[in-house]
């Protein structure tokens, strides 16, 4: 069993549409196998799920984060990064933080709720704009903890 | 006509302003609970906003979250639906505070109702009769002895703050009085956190007829004829049906008007119901429901009236479109509540996922439902799933559609009422009309003693 011969086998395959080949000569056993890509995922069964993938609000994460602990909305309200429009936002990407630090205010009926860390470390990621909604548990900050 | 409506509400009935709004060209918004995140209603919102944890408290109870919901997404008006804050008046006030409208009547007009005592009194005023009973609170046990003498046995102690059954005690006697007294006092601070109880004669064997009304911003109110709910379990309503098959037009039309006068004494606005309680040739107003309700589709059937974009039209400042001489009954709708719960077991209910479901339908059939197959009954909330109504020409033949739907209706694995109502669907005395609100009670022993 040489290259050559190898090479002869796998045109064979794909001249035959072939996805596995087995050949014994000689005592020696050679077997080529193809990955099958493009799987056929089962049909979703007939329901509303149609829609699963498409979610009507456009306010961001719903699923858990892929890095750092997530930092969520209390409640429902509209995300404010600063104390009032003039000042400083109260934390940028890339700062430590300490637990009970105020990280940014979330307003509902004109109340203006301080948001508190719940843990310490460094702000890998902030996820909503300024003065955008935020529903009950949505995701703002997410936190490497150090 | 409004752009924007939030519905605070889940299940069945958002799904049911939903598809009213979306024919009126107005855009929704949902709400939902950490446990409704599956929920049909989100997916078919224009929008959806998570508004807190699954406990009522934390989310459709949820006041500030829900306004908040309303005002980040700028909507006009809310639909509250039916339970949860749909008859709350603090609610009302607070939406009228932040100047969105609430889809229903005044908070004046709901707090007048929803005190049973001073609604009972509004009525008789308008000429409407009431329950022969206690003129005001009953104080103490010595003037409840005395009412009773009165009223004449058999009385009922009822809650004035009250609802769903609780804090209510029947007596026949003197003896068994001031213990039931003092019971229903405790039982209604308990439930309701007022222990202010009145009395009332105790109808033995009535049957609970109730009206809808619908009344604009101008003044006009018109009646929908009426809905008998008789069928009930522990008052809780299992079937509805439109028309009555015990009214005759005699009654109906004197009932209708009675309807009509006592929403107008209320200034109504909005969707509304006035119960009813009949005794043979008499009618008693009993209570006035300021929300849309449950079995509102019976209603809707035989009269081709679609009440849900009535409600917003109205709310939205537009004069009725119908006069009462424009509203006619035709044909007869039952309506059965089908709960996940499990009959053999005290009607205990059953959560969980619905891995198979079959929805009847044919002609004469209409299911309002949220549920599908895949879908996590959530243990946090009521156990309706659908609502199941046949329509035909006759009672006769909306029953005989009836029982061939709920043959078709498959819901698996959790249990459900679907078999349950096949049995009420076949028992004579139903298929007679012949019965009272306890045909229920009645219906179970007769089986224990097979």
């Amino acid at each position: 069993m040489n290259i050559k011969k190898v090479r002869e086998l796998v045109e064979i395959m794909n001249d035959n549409d072939l996805t596995e080949v087995e050949i014994e000569q000689e005592g020696v056993k050679v077997r080529l196998a193809k990955k099958a890509y493009g799987i056929i995922e089962p049909t979703a069964p007939p329901s509303a799920h149609r829609k699963e993938q498409i979610m009507p609000s456009e306010s961001g994460l719903k699923e858990a984060p892929e890095d750092g602990m997530a930092i969520k909305s209390p409640m429902v309200g509209t995300f404010y990064r600063a104390p009032s429009p003039e000042m400083e936002p109260y934390v940028e990407v890339g700062n430590v933080i300490q637990k009970g630090e105020v990280l940014c205010i979330v307003e509902a009926m004109k109340v203006l709720n301080e948001v508190k860390a719940e843990l310490s470390g460094r702000i890998t990621k902030i996820c909503v704009e300024n003065a955008e909604p935020v529903e009950f548990e949505q995701v703002m900050f997410l936190i490497e903890p150090v | 006509m409004f752009s924007r409506i939030l519905i605070a509400n889940r299940g069945e009935i958002a799904l049911r302003i939903i598809r009213a709004c979306r024919e009126l060209g107005v855009k929704t918004v949902a709400v939902y609970s950490k446990a409704d995140a599956k929920s049909l209603h989100t997916r078919l919102a224009d929008e959806a906003i998570c508004i807190g944890n699954p406990s009522p408290a934390d989310s459709y109870l949820n006041i500030p979250a829900i306004i908040s919901a309303a005002e980040i997404t700028d909507v006009e008006a809310i639909h509250p639906g039916y339970g949860f804050l749909a008859e709350d008046a603090h609610f009302a006030e607070i939406c009228e505070s932040c100047r969105i409208k609430f889809i229903g009547p005044s908070p004046e007009s709901m707090k007048l109702m929803s005190n049973k005592m001073a609604a009972k009194d509004t009525m008789q005023k308008a000429g409407i009769p009431v329950i022969p009973g206690s003129m005001d609170i009953v104080k103490n046990k010595e003037d409840a002895l005395i009412e009773s003498k009165r009223i004449g046995y058999p009385v009922i102690i009822k809650a004035s703050a009250g609802g769903g059954g609780k804090g209510m005690r029947v007596c026949h006697n003197d003896i068994s009085l001031v213990n039931a007294f003092l019971t229903a006092q405790s039982e209604a601070e308990a439930a309701f956190g007022n222990s202010e109880v009145y009395m009332e004669k105790y109808i033995a064997s009535p049957r609970h007829i109730e009206f809808q009304i619908i009344a604009d911003e101008k003044g006009n109110i018109v009646h929908l004829g009426e809905r008998d709910c008789t069928i009930q379990r522990r008052h809780q309503k299992l079937i509805e049906e439109a028309p009555s098959f015990s009214l005759t037009d005699q009654m109906r039309q004197k009932m209708g008007e009675a309807a009509v006068k006592g929403a107008k004494m209320a200034n109504y606005q909005g969707a509304g119901t006035v119960e009813f309680l009949v005794d043979g040739d008499d009618f008693y107003f009993m209570e006035m429901n300021t929300r849309i309700q449950v079995e509102h589709p019976v209603t809707e059937m035989v009269t081709g009236i679609d009440l849900i974009k009535e409600q917003i039209k109205v709310a939205a400042g537009e004069k009725l479109s119908f006069k009462q001489e424009d509203v006619k009954i035709r044909g007869c709708a039952i309506e059965c509540r089908i709960n996940a719960e499990d009959p053999e077991y005290d009607f205990r209910p059953c959560p969980g996922e619905i891995k198979a479901i079959n929805i009847p339908g044919g002609p004469g059939i209409r299911v309002d439902t949220h549920v599908y197959a895949g879908y996590s009954i959530p243990p946090f909330y009521d156990s309706m799933i659908a609502k199941l109504i046949a329509y035909g020409p006759n009672r006769k033949q909306a029953i005989i559609t009836m029982k061939r739907a709920l043959d078709e209706f498959l819901i698996e694995p959790i249990k459900t009422t679907v078999d349950f109502h096949k049995k009420i669907l076949n028992n004579s005395d139903f298929q007679k009309g012949d019965f009272s609100t306890h045909f229920i009670e009645k219906f179970f022993t007769k089986k224990e003693e097979k």
